[in-house]
Parts: structure tokens; sequence; C-alpha cells
């Protein structure tokens, strides 16, 4: 347990120093009131409005430890959520719509997985193509309209509550535990780590690779399913053109944030959607402090390098450095020539 | 003679370990001074500290009578330091001019001038009598080839002081030949040149001067020609030869042949890789494969391990067919295989030693069956003691430790499936003298409990020194069996020189 | 698909049967949009309506596409070409040479930089007063009450987003009782909209300081009803809605009570297009270089569930 706090503590210290910094600007940030049934405030809306880069974090997470990277995820929720509101609109029901969007996941997973495991494509690559081909599926799906669709039961998932908690924030809170529980619990967060660090090592030592590289590929299918649900009964409708556009990069910057290395190893869900959660704040801290909109990602891309700067080894190599520096200095060794110089 | 460099008192620690403890080394000019120590013993970190990619925590360094302390390495190199290492750090898909004239590129109008640069190149590698086209690419020359255009730059941007960091590990003995050549006459120009390898035949037949490590703490520098091969290896295990003699001692086991059959491979081979060959494997039984690099040697192990698929042939034990067409198969029927290359197919190097050492028995238990973390950690120390593997700890990443250390780890992996047919690929290449003879000792100690092992090694004494009998592969052919008093050095060289049908 | 080709087919017949049939070539964008997908059924069903043969290209968001397209238009001898261009810049030398074939062009929707000599006309929307259309009707409705109003905006940069951003300030310009408190891109999006209108909702005291939301276009508008919903408030009457495009779902929105008023941006450009390209090939009447179309004004009072069915089907 103090080992996992260790492992998130950059995180849950940025996201604080982030909330502040809002606060700063906006004072009533951190106020939560109790409305109508439902908890109401700013950091319940960041909560909710970080669902969809927070699941498709968790897959990421999943396939960035495979040294991997699934570009397709902002597609597949397009494809998804178009599969899911085709479904409803048809009169299908909700079960049904949420078991073929699920499906439709899974099965973009596959697509990608073979793509990389079988035929052996780099993942980049081979997830790009299903990121520009896949709306143009999606497009077909909705016939190039936004498919709107008035089922109550549908849109409980995007704008539900669970206990006074806004449905998408459970599902992803949800979601990231029993993921990491079954990877911990199981030996298959070893496994993905021991692929994504070594992948003929631990072939060799027999390893399933092939297998659980489409696995991993399926689960971020599965998870930017979920995204795509969420996003689509959140406005009721299926928007083939918009739904999910760019979220793969916020996914992966999630991941990256959460101090997942993107050459693959040792992973932690919990520090990506921390990410995640940190990326939505940067975002809900500036519509609600008011900038003109001309400076939304400036001040975003400012507040991300600042936080990849303070997280970087070297960077804390150098701290480091400094720290003994000054104490050397106090007791001084005249023969040595001090340098301002880190190993590479 | 004056001296040219000199050390006094270096010392170096790191969190929890003291890699060098007031180490002291005088290099002339104009000698070849060679360095050597057990993994662990401060060797990289020394030569770290010289080329600038570690700080030094005290200690003096003097180059040419003056105080040096270089911060990196671009830094030691203008003072006159260069180094080689075993992994030649150019560019291979840059050509041989582009490579050597890096940084420094002539120019005219501001744009590179290939004609000076290649000029310029031929000029460079003029007194090393190489005769290449310095306008191909790096890559595609052979690696003694690259060593010494590598030596060439940093003799080009330095001139003093040459640090060649094992460069003989993975060239073979005409290239290695052509190297010293090289290395000879750079001595003669008056450079002054440390050079590390674990070949001590190649020590003795080079250097002029040595130094030892051990444990952080300089033993000795002497003359080389003052040594003998036991003295040497005394200073760097610090303890007494017969240990290791014992160890090497070569098996002579009359009962070998009359041990029943574990397994027969049939016709097994794939074309262009190894022609079909025929191998029963006795219980208990160390059979050694002999042969030249590339003469089909790995991959006769690969094909038995199904890391290449063969396209004749079976395996077969008393109860009938055995499935090894892909590693997990192999594992499944009972085998392990440990890889030639350590680095990239044996260690994952970010997992801890305990999750190296349990993985194939995970991977065989299937992910939703987790080995119990108790039984992990039992497992882990169990063989960090047995193997006597030196780590701080079972949670320490593999890829910290030293490289007879990782090849332990690895060990400890197959140990752990207690398989029946155990596959070893050069087992004990780049790791030093002491856990050289332990893992030799080891294979004893485990075909004692009945497991059967085929080694694969370039080294003819260890090979002789561990086998019941030896298979000799050469042009991808299995060409001779030797049993009994055949196993000499003298036999395997003859079948490994041998025209075809000399040995049937 | 198959049935629109055999209606053209059909028709294109049955014209050659009367008299000197016109072919037109239509070198469409793509269909990014409900918008662009509806302006492509509107073109094909004027041209059916008026017995010209429309031969129909999708350049796929590409302009070398387009470039290619026009091309062809030419060389099989059409009677004119209307064009949606997809970038501004690039048209000349294609554009000489629809001048040399003396094929007239006619722009739709969208301007060149090209000299516009090179083209008939072009048939288009005024962002700005499209922006000022809404402002009126704001600034009429809410008559001497004070109103503070938050704006969607289009894609920051977007000239959709500058103009209907400017038309609307000159239209409450003076009038003091009108001010935008808050002002954020919604990328055009429902889902920009949703989120952005859930911020200006936790911003503006739960809702209850915001009178109006004006947003750049109906689909921003639909995401922030479902926010001022969500928040308990009531959508067209808490907090009053005018958006601009007209497209089919915002009626149902008005026809719902939830949304006030939408300004149209009508996908029919070609009616107008294929005016003036009679009025030219009859007599030689040069068009006006810019065809101004309507930026008409709906209310909840104009029978929106009417509207709705008469849109739905165009292919937003």
């Amino acid at each position: 347990m103090s080992r996992f706090l260790a492992r998130i503590a950059p995180q849950l210290v940025t996201l604080a120093a982030i909330v502040v910094l809002v606060t700063l600007f906006f004072p009533d940030f951190i106020q939560i009131s109790f409305e109508r049934g439902r908890f109401v405030g700013p950091i319940i809306d960041v909560l909710k409005r970080g669902a969809p880069v927070a699941l498709l974090a968790i897959g990421m997470t999943l396939v960035i430890a495979t040294r991997g990277i699934d570009l397709s995820v902002g597609t597949v929720m397009a494809i998804t959520g178009a599969v899911g509101a085709w479904a409803i609109a048809s009169g299908y029901g909700v079960v049904p719509a949420l078991l073929l969007a699920m499906v439709a996941g899974l099965a973009c997973g596959l697509w990608n997985g073979i793509l990389v495991a079988i035929i052996g494509i780099q993942p980049i690559v081979a997830t790009l193509i299903l990121m520009t081909s896949g709306r143009g599926v999606a497009q077909l799906i909705t016939e190039g309209r936004i498919l709107t669709f008035n089922d109550p039961a549908f849109a409980f998932f995007g704008s539900g509550t669970l206990l006074g908690i806004p449905f998408p924030a459970v599902l992803w809170l949800l979601l990231a535990v029993a993921v990491t529980l079954l990877m911990r619990r199981t030996a298959l967060g070893m496994l993905v780590e021991a692929i994504g660090i070594n992948r003929a090592a631990s072939a060799l030592a027999g390893v399933n690779a092939r297998v659980l590289l489409i696995a991993v590929y399926m689960a971020s299918g599965l998870c930017a399913a979920f995204a795509g649900i969420v996003a689509t009964a959140d406005i009721r409708g299926a928007d083939a053109n918009n739904a999910g556009l760019w979220l793969e990069l916020d996914a992966i910057l999630a991941v990256v944030i959460g101090g997942n290395s993107l050459l693959g190893g040792r992973f932690s869900i919990a520090a990506s959607v921390l990410g995640a959660l940190i990326i939505q704040t940067i975002d809900t801290g500036i519509l609600l402090a008011g900038f003109p909109s001309e400076y939304n990602l400036v001040i975003k891309a400012g507040l991300v390098l600042l936080i990849l700067l303070l997280q970087s080894p070297n960077l804390a190599h150098t701290w480091r450095f400094l720290r003994d520096e000054a104490m050397r200095r106090r007791e001084p060794e005249p023969e040595l020539h001090t340098r301002k110089e880190i190993e590479p | 003679m004056p001296m040219l460099l000199t050390i006094r008192s270096l010392s170096k620690s790191f969190p929890g370990a003291r890699a060098l403890d007031q180490v002291d080394l005088d290099l002339r000019a104009g000698e070849v001074h060679a360095l050597l120590g057990e993994n662990g013993a401060g060797k990289s970190t020394l030569i770290k500290c010289l080329t600038g990619a570690y700080r030094r925590d005290s200690g003096e360094i003097r180059l040419d009578g003056a105080a040096i302390s270089p911060g990196s390495t671009s830094e030691a190199q203008e003072l006159g330091i260069g180094t080689v290492y075993q992994e030649v750090n150019l560019l291979p898909n840059l050509t041989v001019a582009q490579n050597l004239t890096f940084g420094r590129e002539p120019r005219r109008f501001g744009l590179v001038n290939g004609r000076a640069q290649r000029e310029e190149a031929r000029r460079m590698l003029s007194g090393y009598g190489l005769d290449i086209d310095v306008g191909r690419d790096l890559g595609t020359y052979s690696v003694a080839i690259q060593q010494i255009v590598a030596i060439a730059r940093a003799v080009e941007l330095s001139g003093k002081v040459l640090i060649l960091d094992e460069p003989t590990a993975s060239l073979d003995a005409e290239e290695t030949r052509m190297l010293f050549g090289v290395v000879r006459s750079l001595r003669d120009k008056g450079l002054g040149i440390i050079f590390v390898s674990h070949f001590l035949d190649q020590v003795f037949e080079l250097t002029d001067r040595l130094t030892v490590l051990r444990n952080g703490q300089k033993i000795v520098t002497e003359e080389t020609a003052r040594l003998d091969r036991v003295k040497l290896i005394e200073h760097m295990l610090g303890r007494e030869l017969a240990e290791v003699e014992d160890a090497e001692r070569r098996r002579t086991d009359p009962e070998a042949k009359n041990r029943s059959e574990l397994i027969r491979f049939e016709n097994l081979g794939r074309s262009g890789l190894v022609q079909p060959f025929d191998l029963a494997v006795h219980r208990g039984e160390v059979i050694g494969l002999a042969g030249l690099l590339g003469s089909g040697r790995t991959e006769t192990a690969e094909l038995m391990f199904g890391v290449r698929a063969a396209d004749s042939g079976k395996a077969r034990d008393e109860n009938g067919d055995v499935a090894c067409g892909n590693p997990r198969e192999a594992i499944g029927s009972g085998f392990g295989f440990a890889p030639e290359d350590r680095k990239t197919d044996g260690i994952v190097a970010d997992l801890s030693v305990r999750e190296n050492i349990i993985l194939a028995l995970q991977a065989r238990r299937g992910w939703a069956n987790p080995i119990p973390r108790a039984e992990q950690d039992r497992l882990a120390d169990a063989y960090i003691q047995k193997l006597d593997i030196r780590t701080s700890g079972a949670d320490k990443a593999v890829g910290d430790l030293s490289g007879g250390n990782q090849q332990k780890v690895v060990l400890a992996r197959w140990l752990a499936m207690n398989p029946r047919f155990l596959i070893l690929d050069e087992p004990t290449r780049g790791i030093d003298v002491g856990a050289h003879a332990e893992i030799l000792r080891l294979i004893h100690q485990i075909t004692g409990e009945g497991m059967s092992i085929l080694v694969i090694s370039s080294e003819l004494d260890e090979l002789i020194a561990v086998s019941d009998r030896i298979i000799v592969v050469r042009d991808r052919k299995h060409v001779a069996e030797l049993t009994g008093d055949d196993v000499t050095t003298g036999a395997i060289v003859r079948a490994i020189a041998a025209d075809d049908g000399a040995h049937k | 698909m198959i049935r629109t080709l055999l209606v053209t087919a059909a028709i294109s017949i049955a014209a050659t049967g009367v008299s000197a049939a016109q072919t037109i070539g239509f070198s469409q964008i793509g269909s990014e949009s409900g918008w662009r997908a509806a302006e492509t059924t509107l073109t094909r069903k004027e041209a059916e309506k008026r017995g010209i043969d429309l031969k129909f290209s999708d350049a796929q968001q590409r302009q070398e596409n387009q470039i290619s397209a026009i091309r062809s238009f030419i060389a099989q001898g059409v009677d004119a070409i209307l064009l949606a261009p997809v970038v501004a810049t690039g048209w000349d030398s294609v554009l000489e040479e629809a001048k040399e074939a003396e094929i007239p062009v006619v722009l739709l929707d969208r301007q060149v930089d090209s000299s516009d000599d090179l083209y008939l006309t072009a048939v288009g929307s005024d962002l700005v007063h499209e922006g000022e259309v809404a402002g009126q009707w704001l600034a009429e409705n809410v008559g001497d009450q004070e109103c503070r109003i938050v704006e969607l905006q289009g894609t920051t940069g977007s000239s959709p987003a500058i103009d209907r951003a400017k038309g609307f300030r000159n239209a409450i310009e003076g009038k003091d009782n009108l001010e935008i408190v808050r002002s954020q891109t919604g990328d055009f999006t429902r889902t920009g909209g949703k989120e952005v209108m859930e911020s200006f909702l936790q911003a503006e005291n739960g809702g209850q300081d915001i009178c109006a939301l004006y947003a750049h276009n109906d689909d921003m508008a639909i995401g922030a009803i479902q926010a001022i919903k969500e928040a308990g408030l009531n959508p067209g009457e808490d907090i009053k809605i005018v958006s601009i495009d007209a497209v089919p779902d915002i009626f149902q929105a008005m026809a719902a009570g939830d949304a006030n008023a939408t300004v149209e941006l009508t996908p029919n450009m070609a009616g107008p297009a294929f005016d003036a390209l009679e009025a030219y090939m009859a007599d030689g009447t040069m068009p006006e270089k810019f065809i101004q179309t309507e930026s008409k004004l709906y209310t909840q009072s104009d029978d929106p569930q009417a509207e709705y069915e008469a849109r739905k089907d165009l292919g937003y």
C-alpha cells in the first residue's frame, strides 16, 4: 500500500497543486453542494467530464505497457457511440445497445491486435489505419448526421447519477479499480510488463505474447466503447464527426502525466487516471476562469509542459545534484573542480 | 618513463555501495595497460570517472601532470581521453567518412564538402591498414572494421589516452589479430592505451602491464610478463585456484553411454539453417556442442526449442512424440533454453530478480493462476542463495545486476521449472572468472540431480570440462561426435577444421 | 444512390427529348457535416425540379480532387459548373481553364481569393448578418430588461465564429441592458456546447444570473439545453436561447419549448445559383458578383414541428 502511494504521489501532488491554482482564479472551485438528489460543483464536473479520457487512459495504459500505442481510441469512441445510438434509435432497447457497442469496441481492438501481434505492423501505424478510416465507418452508421435518440435509460450512462455522483465518474472509478485488481491479483500485470520490456525474452520464457497483445488492444477497444457510450449518452446523440476527436492524444498525455514510460514496462492505472483528472481540472479550470478562448490551448500546453518538466527524471536528477552540491560546499574539498553537469 | 595519466585515491560511491575505494593507477605513454577484475570489481566505474560519465567523489586525475576533471565524454575527448566500447557507438546508417568527421565536417559555402570529407576520412584511416570504401555505410562493414573506425575517430579526436572496453568480445580470431595490430601501432606512436577484457590470453598477448581491481580496490599493478596465469586469476578472485580447477576438472564418467535415453531428436532440420540431424539425449548427461560462430550451433538449439520451426524431423521419448514446435510447446515438454544473448533474449531488465525467476513458471501456470507472493519470495530467495546471485534483494531490477548474476537469474528461471532437458547457449560469455567457475559447477550439480543439459560454447576448455560427449557442428551440419577419451581440444579443432567426409 | 442515378438518368433522357438539356457539374467539398449533406440533397432536388442533368463529384475534403473534377467537367463539355471550394486559394489556373472553355462557374457557400472575373457569381450567406439577426431578435425580445448573456463561440479563429460574434455585437451595441458576460468556444459540437455551458452555469450562480444564451450554431445550443436541464433550470424560459443554422433538431427543441429562435443558414445555395445561370444563359444577364441568401429567423411561433418535418429528410 505504501508502495502504491509512493508511486502515485507525484500525480496526487500535481493534482492538488492544479486544484489550488484553479481555486486562486475561481474561488468557488472546491465548493460542492447537494441539490435535487445529486452533488453539484466544479469538482463534480471534473469527475464527470474527465470520464472519457480517464476511461481511454485505462486501456491506453495497458497498451503502452506493452510498448505499443493505440491511436484509434478516439475513432473507436465514434464507432461505438454510433452503434449504440443506432441500436437505441432502431428500438433494440438499452441492454442490446450496450452489448452491441461493447462488441464493436472489442472488434476494433481485435483488428488492431491482429495487425500488431500477428501481422507485425508497428502499433503506431497499425492503429493509425483505424484512426483515419474508422470515422468513415461511424459516418456510414449515422449516415453523416447526428443520430439522436431520446431514451432516458441510455441517457443515464451520460447524465444519470448513482448515490448523487454522476454515473460516468462512477463508471471510470469502478473500471479503474476492476482493471487494477485484474492486473495485480492475477499474473496479468507482470506478464504485460514483461512483454513490454522484452518481448523476445518473454516469448522464450513461454509467455504467450501474441495472445496477450491482442487481449490488451481488445481491452483498449472495450474502454473506448465505454467512453463512446458515455459521450453519446451525454449529448443524446452520436456525432460521428466530433465524438472522441483528438481524445486519443489526451489519453496518451494522461498516461504520460501518470509517469508511465512510452517505452513500455512498469505501469500504474491509478496514476494514469489521476493524469486524466489533472488534464480535466486544467480544462475545466480554464473554462471557469473566464479567459478568452484564444488562450485555452496556450494555457493548457504551458501547464502540461510544466508538469512534465517537473516530473522528468533528468530534472529530479539535477535537483538532487544541486542539493548534494550545496551540502558539499559546506564542507569544501578544495582539490575538486565542481561542475554543474549531470551524467547523460 | 614519464607518466601520461596518474590517478590517485579515486573514490566513488553509489547509494548502498562503494564502487571505487582509493584507487591508484598509472598509465605510461606508449604502453598497453590491462585493467582486470571480476564483474563488479569497479572497472567500468573507473572508466566512467575517467571519461566524465560519472563524477568522482574524491581523488585526483592528472593528465600530462595537469589536474583534470572532465564533466562529460566530449570534454574528456577534448582533453585527450578517447573511449571505444564493445558496442560500437557510431551511427551505422551514415557512411564511414560521415562517422569519422561527424561534428567537424569540412565545409564549403556552409555545405558539407563531400570530397574533402572522404579525403579527410581516408587520411584518418591511412595508418590502420584498412582498404575500405569510406563512402559506404558503416553498418555494411564487419564489427571489427567498425571497431577500427571507432578507434580511428577516438584517436583523431583525443590522441593521448585510448580506452578500449571489451573491444574483442564480438570479434573472431582473425579480426582480433587485425585489431591487435592496430593497437600495437598506436602504442608505438606513444599513446597510452587502457585495455579492458575478460580474455586472459589476449591480455598476455597484447599488454605490457596490468592492474587488477577487486571489490573497488586496486589489488596489484604489475608487468604482464612477470605474472603467470594462475597468479593472475588468484589476484582477480582473491582465493586459491584449487577451487576453480576443481570445478573445471575434466569429467570422466565411463557410465555416460549406459544411461537410459531421455529424448531422441530424429532427422530434425530446416533447410538453410541446419541440415537434418539425429541426436539422442541421455538422462543426466551433458552434451557439448562445438563449432565456429555461424556454424549452426545456436540454430540447432533454436530448432530443438521451437524458436524457429523445423521443416523436417521430430522429437520423441519413451511415451511417443514430444511437441517442440514453439517455445511454449517445448516448455510444456519439459525443455528449457537459456539463449546466447542474455540482454536481448534472456533477462527482462526492468523486472525484479524475483519476477525474472518466476516468469517461466508463471507463464506455464497461466495468468489466472498467480504464484502466491509468499511462494514467489521463497523461490527467489532459495535460488538467490543456491546460485549465489549477488543482489541487494529479490526486488532489485535484474538489469542492475552484473552480467554473471544476470546469467544466474536466467538459469534460476529454468531450474525453477525443473526441466528434464536444458539448453545453455554460451552460458559463460562475457561473465567474469569467478561466476564462470560457479556456473560450470552448477552444471555438474544439476546433472547430478538427473537433468540433461546441452551446452553450446566457443571456449573449448570449458566445453571439455563439462561435457560427457561433444557434437561438432560445421557448415550447418553435425559432422562429428566425440566421446570418452576422444574429448580433447585437439580432436575438436581437427573436427572443426576437417574437410567433409574426414569424420564420419 | 442507385435510386438517384436512375432518377437522374430518367430525367436526362426525358429532358433530351424536350429541348437542349443543361448539364451542370457540381464539385462538392465532401459530407463532413449534416448541413453539407443537406446542401447536396437540395442541390440534387433543385436540379431534378428544373430538368438539369447534375454531375456530382464528392472531393472528400481535398482540393486536388476538386481541381481534377473541374477539369473532367470541362473535358465533358458541361454547360456550367457549381463549386463549393474547400479552401480559398489555388483556384486561378483551373478557373482560367473553365473561362477559356466558356463555361460559367458559380461558387457556392464559400469564397475564393481569385479575381472575380474568373467566376460568374458566388452564392452564400452573410455570416455577420446572421449574427445581427440573432442579436436583433434577442434585443427586441428582452426589451428594457437587464440581460446577462453567455455566448458559445464556434471554433476559435474560424470565420463563422469571428463573423457571427461580430454581427451579434453589432446588433446589441448601445443597448446598455444587454451584456455578454461569458464567452468561450464550444468548437461547434454538442459535447463542447454542453461542457462549456456547464461551466457557465457553475460560474454564474448555478445559472440564476444568466438571462440568455447565444450559440454560434444549433448543435452547441442543443448540447447547452441538456446542460441547463440537468442543472434544474428550464431552457427557453429561465434562459432564452438563440442560435444559428436552423438544423432539424433545433426545431424539435423549439417545438418542445426548449429553444427560442434560430437563424437559417439555408442549404439551398443551388436554387439562387440555378436562377442566375438560367438568366445568364437565356439572355446574357450578368448577375451580381455576390448573391446573398436570406438569413431567415424562425421562432417558436413559426410552427417548428412543421419545419422539422420539412427538413428531417434532407440529410442533416
